[in-house]
């Protein structure tokens, strides 16, 4: 079981494919931001799921997928001010890495859009 | 596959028959082509998997999926070959994320009721082994069989 089972959490939505949890944290964040799969939140939860993989903020909750074989994904949600600055200041270094370097192709290279994408890196 | 290989076997949701007896399957007749076999899954799954293998005739090294994810985010283990077993959303979501975290050739084993539709889904590379299989074991074996020699 990982940790984040164990905080208190909140469910925004259950049991679903992993493409409406996607499309549900785009369409009700204050902001969005995209992670690789295996993007470590919290002690010990590494993030599941088929890029790009979006993650939201609304208010002071992090809005992110939540994936159990036998379950389905969850679109679950932690206040957590820490790994929202985490999730910001991650995007922030993204965005000034694509400054420094220049260029369309950087921009792109710096937030893959889908699979293939992230595979040709 | 090459001889002296790693080989990670990743169960989905037990739920569906078929998927336990094809693991036993192929984790023997990779083992035995020499292969180092590893078989990830569910708490539940992997019980069942040792209930029904209690002296390790057929998979001598099992590790919790999420442990597994996280050893090879954090680069503890990797694989040469990853089968992963999905007859849904969530096994396929599971898939996708070995293959973006992993090195390893994935080979997409898609067996339940809907293995066609869900067959759609799967947009990552990999070799996928199709077959609608529920209760019986044998489609897929077949499939399974003209892959793995």
């Amino acid at each position: 079981m990982s940790c984040v089972e164990q905080m208190k959490y909140k469910l925004y939505l259950e049991r679903t494919s992993f493409r409406e949890a996607r499309e549900y944290i785009e369409k009700t964040s204050d902001e969005v931001y995209y992670v690789d799969p295996g993007y470590k939140i919290f002690k010990d939860y590494y993030i599941i799921g088929v890029p790009p993989i979006a993650m939201g903020v609304k208010g002071k909750e992090l809005v992110f997928t939540y994936v159990k074989p036998c379950h389905g994904t969850f679109v679950m949600a932690i206040e957590s001010e820490e790994e929202i600055e985490r999730l910001r200041a991650r995007e922030m270094e993204k965005v000034k890495a694509t400054l420094t370097k220049g260029g369309r192709s950087q921009a792109a290279a710096a937030a893959p859009a889908s699979f293939q994408d992230m595979w040709k890196r | 596959m090459a001889e002296n290989e790693s080989a990670l076997l990743m169960m989905g949701c037990p739920e569906v028959p078929v998927q336990m007896s094809i693991v036993l399957y192929l984790s023997n007749k990779l083992a035995k082509s020499g292969h180092d076999v590893t078989v990830a899954g569910t708490d539940a799954a992997l019980k069942l998997l040792k209930i029904s293998d209690p002296e390790e005739h057929y998979v001598t090294r099992t590790i919790d999926i999420d442990r597994c994810i996280a050893d090879i985010v954090e680069k503890k283990i990797d694989f040469d070959h990853c089968f992963a077993f999905m007859h849904s959303d969530a096994g396929v979501t599971y898939a996708a994320t070995v293959s973006a975290i992993s090195h390893a050739k994935m080979h997409a084993v898609i067996f339940g009721k809907n293995a066609e539709e869900l067959a759609d889904t799967v947009d990552f590379p990999s070799e996928k082994i199709v077959a609608k299989a529920v209760h019986n074991p044998m489609p897929l074996k077949n499939k399974i069989d003209r892959v793995v020699s």
